[in-house]
């Protein structure tokens, strides 16, 4: 049973078109980064996963309907969304005490040990944490929790760079296994790349790129040429090209689905100049860019 | 025979996690309460404070009544009446003030936590919609109409132990005060007060108020107590009709009958629980309050952030 089933999702605020017929299948032991402008719907499939929004469409969450079970679905689902939203009039103990009482799936014990590593003290209110702090209880609060989805909304906004790498380390490490699966937004794509299993890329309410990490590695490769052998490449039919000091840097994509070119391969690429796997970013901004560039045209 | 096995697959099962695993529904409830109380201390501290303020003013008039008179030249009966008097004073003075507080509380209550956005950590949890808006009712119509009569009562003893060590020494006969001030038959008039009036008939003034405060885009305040007005003044000027600020006013003050107007002359005969429970106003005020409920319960669930 996939943990996440999405058939045609739509939501609409007044004329604007937040989800336009989404599919969108994540399977148990993933790690799904959803990536896209401000706008592209992110949060909001997020929020109809969470039950915090009504849609249009089908959607299961661990074979239950979000809108009308969210409490229910809540013992086993746990997000983070955007870091300011503990109670900032709560103090740390408390958060512990309210937690293990009104969830089933909370160990206290683990909780406690995550925050010793802190230096989080009990009887402080959230309110004198600091951002970063705040961020580390609401982790240890949420790896506390032996739930089967964990949802992140942009978790690291506004966070130092120590932070955020600690973020995701103790998120890989402590509470990641193969049991789990996890669905991440974020704009700070590169710290991303090395632990997701798969990768979405939204633009505008529809999902414009949907592939495994696996299949992102061995199917896109950036290449780096000189100007005299630009021309070379541009034969090749490059998905997306860019200027870096003089010399040109193209993506391609060697399995593209209305096959331009489909005959290249990774040596003949490497022929030309330098080969390596594009960043998660560049290939947004081939995806995305790419399409603005078309729409531009065409009117 | 077969109890053993199955006991141990449904435990084999927990421990794996694929069983929901489940909270009480009263220990949510529990729990959810006592967030209330921590995250609104006003809700014990003013009255508190008013039934210090109070002790604090009445032991001043002691003393002064001590000094002036010097011997007390009232009677017991006019010590009682005096005594009584006061008594009333304190129980509504701390009932007055535990209800601003709770009109405050249930204006917030619903209304602060889309502000702070602490809705989403709320709604993180396997807590319903419902249990969080009952417990949000709770609150004002069961915890404050409780506290405040504890807080009475001590008040009132405390009056009652003052006075009597005023009173030392000054040939009144104390035990009569004791006996004649009929201690326990006012502080049961007033728990009955208390779990009608506040509880009860209350209802529909905090199911606005909470509905409100989960409707507000802002300013709760302003969308709890403009509209009543806005009714009375049309009413007024259109219709030169007062029905609803009537209807309106009788409900602060209460239904006639349950504590025979204040006159604390009365036995038990004022505790008439047949007359409150057969008034219509006050089915009619729990259904309205139902309404107020099934609407906020709603509301939460579409509401976020603002």
């Amino acid at each position: 049973m996939n943990v996440i089933d999405a058939r045609g999702l739509r939501k609409s605020f007044g004329e604007t078109i937040a989800l336009d017929g989404v599919d969108l299948h994540v399977e148990e032991g993933r790690i799904l980064g959803l990536i896209g402008p401000n706008g592209a719907g992110k949060s909001t499939a997020l929020n109809a996963i969470l039950g915090l929004t009504p849609y249009q469409g089908e959607l299961r969450v661990l074979g239950r309907d979000p809108w009308g079970e969210r409490d229910q679905l809540m013992r086993d689902v746990c997000f983070i969304s955007d870091v300011a939203v503990l109670p900032r009039w709560m103090r740390v103990s408390q958060a512990l005490d309210y937690v293990a009482g009104v969830h089933p799936r909370f160990d206290r014990a683990k909780a406690e040990s995550f925050l010793a590593k802190t230096t989080i003290q009990h009887t402080s209110k959230i309110r004198q944490l600091s951002k970063g702090m705040v961020v580390q209880l609401h982790l240890a609060l949420v790896m506390s929790i032996d739930a089967r989805l964990l949802v992140l909304d942009e978790p690291t906004l506004g966070l130092d760079i120590i932070f955020r790498k600690q973020f995701y380390d103790s998120l890989l490490n402590d509470y990641f296994d193969r049991s789990r699966t996890i669905v991440v937004t974020t704009h700070q794509v590169e710290e991303l790349q090395h632990i997701l299993t798969d990768l979405m890329f939204m633009d505008r309410g529809r999902i414009v790129l949907n592939c495994t990490m696996e299949e992102f590695e061995s199917r896109y490769v950036e290449l780096t040429v000189n100007p005299d052998r630009a021309a070379a490449a541009r034969a090749l039919k490059p998905m997306y090209e860019r200027q870096v000091f003089g010399r040109s840097i193209l993506i391609f994509d060697l399995k593209p689905e209305r096959g331009i070119n489909p005959n290249i391969d990774r040596q003949q690429l490497a022929s030309l100049g330098e080969a390596r796997t594009p960043s998660i970013a560049d290939l947004f901004v081939a995806v995305v860019g790419n399409q603005y560039a078309a729409q531009g045209a065409a009117q | 025979m077969n109890t053993q096995p199955n006991a141990m697959n449904e435990s084999s099962i927990q421990s794996q996690g694929t069983e929901p695993a489940a909270v009480s529904a009263l220990r949510v409830m529990y729990w959810s309460i006592r967030r209330e109380i921590w995250e609104n201390r006003a809700l014990y501290i003013a009255p508190l404070a008013a039934a210090a303020v109070f002790l604090f003013g009445f032991a001043i008039n002691l003393a002064i009544m001590r000094r002036s008179i010097g011997a007390p030249l009232l009677s017991p009966a006019q010590q009682q009446d005096l005594l009584m008097e006061r008594y009333e004073f304190s129980a509504s003075l701390i009932m007055g003030i535990a209800f601003i507080v709770g009109i405050f509380y249930s204006l917030d209550a619903l209304y602060g936590e889309r502000r702070d956005r602490s809705i989403l950590f709320w709604k993180s949890l396997p807590v319903s919609d419902l249990t969080t808006v009952l417990s949000k009712l709770i609150v004002p119509i069961v915890g404050l109409p409780l506290l405040s009569f504890t807080i009475t009562i001590a008040t009132q003893f405390i009056m009652l132990v003052m006075t009597s060590v005023v009173l030392l020494g000054s040939g009144v006969n104390i035990a009569a005060l004791w006996r004649e001030v009929s201690f326990l038959h006012f502080s049961l008039v007033l728990l009955y007060h208390v779990l009608t009036v506040h509880g009860l008939y209350y209802a529909p003034i905090y199911g606005w108020l909470l509905m409100v405060s989960a409707w507000a885009p802002r300013a709760p305040f302003i969308w709890a107590f403009l509209p009543p007005f806005v009714i009375c003044g049309v009413e007024k000027i259109a219709f030169n009709k007062t029905h609803f600020c009537t209807l309106l006013g009788e409900r602060l003050t209460g239904p006639g009958g349950t504590m025979a107007e204040n006159d604390h002359t009365n036995n038990f005969s004022t505790l008439i629980p047949h007359h409150f429970f057969s008034e219509p106003g006050l089915w009619i005020g729990l259904a309205i309050a139902a309404i107020f409920l099934a609407v906020a319960v709603r509301l939460r669930r579409y509401r976020g952030p603002i």
